[in-house]
């Protein structure tokens, strides 16, 4: 978008450099792909070397998707050349794919929650009507599998028993037992904790090992500089460069992926808190379930102030954000504005919570923020509809709600800037800009954050930042939950580590290591942090 | 992974009811056939019965005038995402409060009846309405289950309250003393002689009324925004403050007051009193309108013009061709509410596809979302 726009589409000519001892896994060439006006893939060429882990970066709608769904023959290329350890192919469907050793692992498992391990990775492989005996030379392949690429999973478990990171493993399995010999990983690591994507890393090392090949498609650089070997940028449709990881820096990458400068290390001065402004007193919250999610919490936040609560995702932190926003009723304990307890029974707790000056910008805007099917400015209102602005009496005055809209798309500059547009059609960047600019509005005392980031491409994420520093240093009181520990540590001025529904302790981002937050993310206490950090290249900042 | 986008809007409001009702005809046209009819014939009687003369016309517009307000009590429930279908029922009870203000007030004028009649046989259809509302905001018991149950009750109910209140000691038949004059809705008849005698009434006034009543309501208020929220996203309107349990129960409130207007067509302006099972499916009828006319108070005003028409002109194709029995006609018309109703959704994937196909914007735009899916 800026103008600096001096990319320079090279060849992976950085791969002809190393001895080529395997040769070429997948080799893309002058790949093209239109959608009527647009432009997904544009002569894009692609070499990835057999035997290594080549990343693929850009932001969304760069069109890696749509290059690997190519290549995984969802869709055919309008031109183009695949090769496939150097023979030609068309490939037609994502069978055919299979069948020349391709398999796709996707960001949302395709698994059947009530089969086992077994079961799953047996599931439209079977060699004959009778289940028994594909069952049976699944459960020998599945060993010889297991004990090559140090994949343990017990077969029997059922997928619903086991861990997110283990059921990646069945994925992977998955694609394995139908022979894949190329690996195509789409966004791996947005489900799992640190640990678990320690685990992933450290398997597709062994694969790697195996020679077998992987591409790996994430928007976490660090990622990217931890665990690839060569890595390829896309932006707006073009394979902007390919470069070897260890010749790159993640800022590099970065400027690539945007085509600008982009500032990894949000830039902020000191905190000057002042007064209380938010207050948790005892706090006692339990899920849908009834099963007690938040224990016994009390925390303050002051004016001029980023309180980041870490942790690793499914430890309370959901139920404690929509308990201080009035949108799940709390069992015991206090909220309290400015020393004011907000009342927040009742399914219209969030109204009374709004009222007070708290707003929320919740984790998951599509499920809670915004209704998608609406058209941007109906959610330009969405929690404000009562708000006399928009209409006296009964009455909802669109031309003052369009008007809002067209305010918040200007000083959030949302893309398009089109306010009758459906929700859905923005991108995700795009969305929480409009969620926030709804919520940072009202120019609320008191803003509850909830994952500001997710989903959201690089260029979105500075401007995010920026935002909730702003607010911060406006004197507002800032509540920041993400489970992206990176986030926390740059944003918050004070980290408030949950786990298990309790707050287990408090670290200052300045001098907290990322080993001493792991730990107690991980229900160790703060006081027997003298362990190591973690190994696994994961030093390097993002 | 193929992106599916929903279709224009002209597409989904005219050409896919078009498609669906040509087949629905298609269809009905076999059968007439089948029985050693001419299809066409057929068809020529329908259109002439129910437009081609002053009686039949009116005729058209009084089931039509029914089929409003069944349509929009459906429709405002499901911009609410609940599924009303105990439309009948409120509808039939809506008569004990249309009945009582009739009766009351059949010595005064219709001025004075009819809107006291509308607001008593609102509050009765509402609070049939309201009482699954209740249940459903209040101890989960979804609206589905308990609005079809509410028809039993509705009917069991009305048989005791017509037989054992509201007869008079002198009748034998069913139904409760008549009405006087001024307790009568005005027939369209005596300012328009066009009408012929057909008992299309003013009704039909209020049902216009309440298809921009639906119209403000649904779209230009905040109520009607809360109760979109709601349909479409019930988390995020919790997030938004929105009070589901409210919502639900004063949605449905509305709904069966709506569905309560069938009493004031049918017991004051047809029948004059209130005889059992007056109703006669309009409710479920009513759901099949809402469906065709995608919930919007144009589309179902036409919708209910159509089934109008269906009803006034499958009377008329069975006195013409005798050979078309009573029973083809309930076949003809539940073919069309197969198709339009039930199965409204039949042509729906392949008319996405053939659009996906034809232009290449939707094509790309429908990429563009399902990338931006994958990705985020």
């Amino acid at each position: 978008m800026s103008g600096n726009d001096t990319m320079n589409p090279q060849r992976p000519e950085t791969a002809a450099a190393s001895p080529p001892p395997s040769g070429w896994a997948i080799e893309l060439e002058k790949i093209n792909k239109r959608f009527g006006a647009v432009h997904a893939n544009k002569d894009i060429d692609l070499a990835v070397q057999r035997g290594t882990i080549h990343g693929i970066v850009g932001e969304n709608g760069a069109g890696k998707s749509t290059l690997m769904s190519i290549l995984y023959g969802f869709y055919t290329a309008d031109s183009g050349v695949i090769r496939v350890n150097g023979v030609e192919h068309a490939i037609t469907d994502s069978r055919h794919a299979l069948a020349l050793g391709i398999g796709m692992v996707h960001q949302h498992f395709m698994l059947v929650d009530n089969f086992s391990v077994l079961e799953n990775i047996v599931l439209g492989a079977e060699d004959s009507g009778f289940l028994a005996p594909s069952l049976a030379r699944g459960r020998t392949e599945l060993k010889r599998l297991a004990a090559e690429y140090n994949l343990d999973v017990d077969p029997d478990a059922l997928i619903e028993d086991i861990s997110v990171g283990q059921q990646q493993r069945v994925e992977i399995l998955k694609a394995l037992y139908r022979g894949a010999e190329t690996l195509i990983l789409d966004e791996p690591t947005g489900v799992l904790t640190p640990k678990e994507a320690d685990d992933l890393f450290r398997v597709l090392r062994t694969l790697r090992e195996q020679g077998k090949t992987v591409i790996l498609i994430t928007h976490k650089l660090r990622e990217i500089m931890a665990i690839t070997d060569s890595v390829s940028v896309m932006r707006q449709g073009q394979m902007v460069a390919t470069v070897k990881t260890a010749e790159t820096s993640p800022e590099a990458l970065a400027e690539l992926m945007v085509g600008r400068h982009v500032l990894l290390r949000v830039e902020k001065g000191p905190s000057n808190p002042g007064k209380t402004m938010l207050e948790v007193q005892n706090l006692v919250v339990a899920d849908d379930m009834g099963i007690v999610r938040v224990k016994n919490v009390s925390f303050s936040v002051r004016a001029g102030e980023i309180v980041g609560i870490a942790g690793v995702s499914g430890n309370g932190q959901s139920e404690l954000l929509e308990s201080i926003s009035g949108m799940r009723d709390q069992r015991r304990g206090d909220v309290l504005l400015s020393g004011n307890p907000l009342s927040l029974k009742g399914d219209d707790g969030a109204a009374r919570a709004r009222t007070a000056g708290l707003a929320h910008v919740p984790e998951d805007r599509l499920r809670m923020g915004l209704v998608t099917s609406f058209q941007e400015w109906e959610n330009a209102i969405l929690g404000y509809q009562n708000s006399p602005d928009y209409g006296a009496g009964p009455f909802l005055d669109i031309g003052a709600a369009k008007r809002k809209a067209a305010e918040h798309i200007e000083t959030f500059d949302v893309r398009p800037a089109d306010i009758n547009l459906k929700t859905a059609l923005f991108s995700g960047g795009n969305q929480q800009k409009i969620v926030l600019a709804r919520e940072m509005d009202r120019n609320p005392d008191v803003l509850v954050v909830g994952q500001p980031t997710r989903g959201v491409d690089i260029g979105a994420i500075e401007f995010i930042h920026n935002q909730i520093i702003k607010m911060r240093d406006a004197g507002k009181a800032i509540l920041l939950v993400s489970v992206e520990l990176d986030e926390i540590r740059s944003l918050a001025d004070r980290i408030l580590v949950m786990f298990d529904g309790e707050i287990v302790g408090e670290a200052d981002p300045a001098t907290a290591t990322e080993g001493e937050l792991g730990l107690m993310m991980a229900g160790i206490g703060k006081d027997h942090a003298a362990a190591p950090a973690s190994k696994n290249g994961q030093e390097i900042s993002s | 992974m193929s992106a599916s986008r929903p279709l224009p809007r002209w597409a989904d409001i005219v050409l896919l009811p078009a498609i669906n009702l040509f087949m629905a005809f298609l269809v009905s046209g076999l059968v007439v056939l089948m029985i050693g009819e001419n299809p066409l014939e057929a068809i020529t009687v329908i259109i002439y019965g129910a437009f081609g003369y002053g009686d039949g016309f009116g005729y058209t517009l009084y089931y039509a005038t029914n089929f409003i307000f069944t349509g929009l009590a459906v429709a405002v429930a499901a911009h609410a995402g609940l599924f009303n279908i105990g439309g009948d029922g409120q509808a039939y009870v809506a008569g004990l409060g249309a009945i009582v203000v009739a009766l009351a007030l059949d010595q005064t004028h219709w001025l004075i009846a009819m809107p006291l009649a509308v607001l008593a046989a609102g509050a009765v259809g509402g609070f049939w309405a309201f009482v699954p509302g209740w249940l459903q905001a209040k101890r989960g018991s979804h609206v589905v289950i308990t609005t079809i149950m509410f028809n039993f009750i509705a009917a069991a109910l009305m048989v005791y309250m017509v037989n054992r209140v509201l007869k008079p000691a002198t009748t034998m038949a069913p139904e409760s003393e008549t009405i006087d004059i001024g307790g009568r809705v005005p027939q369209l008849r005596q300012f328009f002689s066009f009408f012929g005698y057909s008992p299309v009434n003013l009704s039909i006034v209020i049902a216009v009324l309440a298809l921009i009543g639906v119209y403000i309501l649904v779209w230009h208020t905040k109520f009607g925004y809360a109760m979109r929220v709601l349909g479409k996203n019930p988390t995020a309107s919790r997030y938004a403050g929105i009070s589901n349990s409210r919502m639900i129960m004063i949605t449905m409130t509305i709904s069966g007051a709506l569905a309560g207007m069938v009493a004031i067509n049918e017991v004051m302006g047809v029948q004059n009193r209130l005889v059992l099972d007056y109703v006669a499916g309009a409710g479920f009828v009513g759901i099949a309108v809402a469906l065709m006319g995608r919930n919007h108070p144009v589309g179902i005003a036409l919708a209910a013009l159509l089934f109008g028409a269906l009803y006034q002109g499958g009377q008329e194709l069975q006195f013409v061709i005798p050979a078309v029995t009573r029973e083809m006609i309930v076949v003809i018309q539940a073919l069309v509410i197969l198709f339009t109703g039930a199965m409204e959704g039949l042509f729906r994937p392949a008319l996405e596809r053939s659009f996906m196909l034809f232009t290449p914007e939707q094509k790309a735009e429908a990429i563009a979302v399902s990338s931006a899916k994958t990705e985020g």
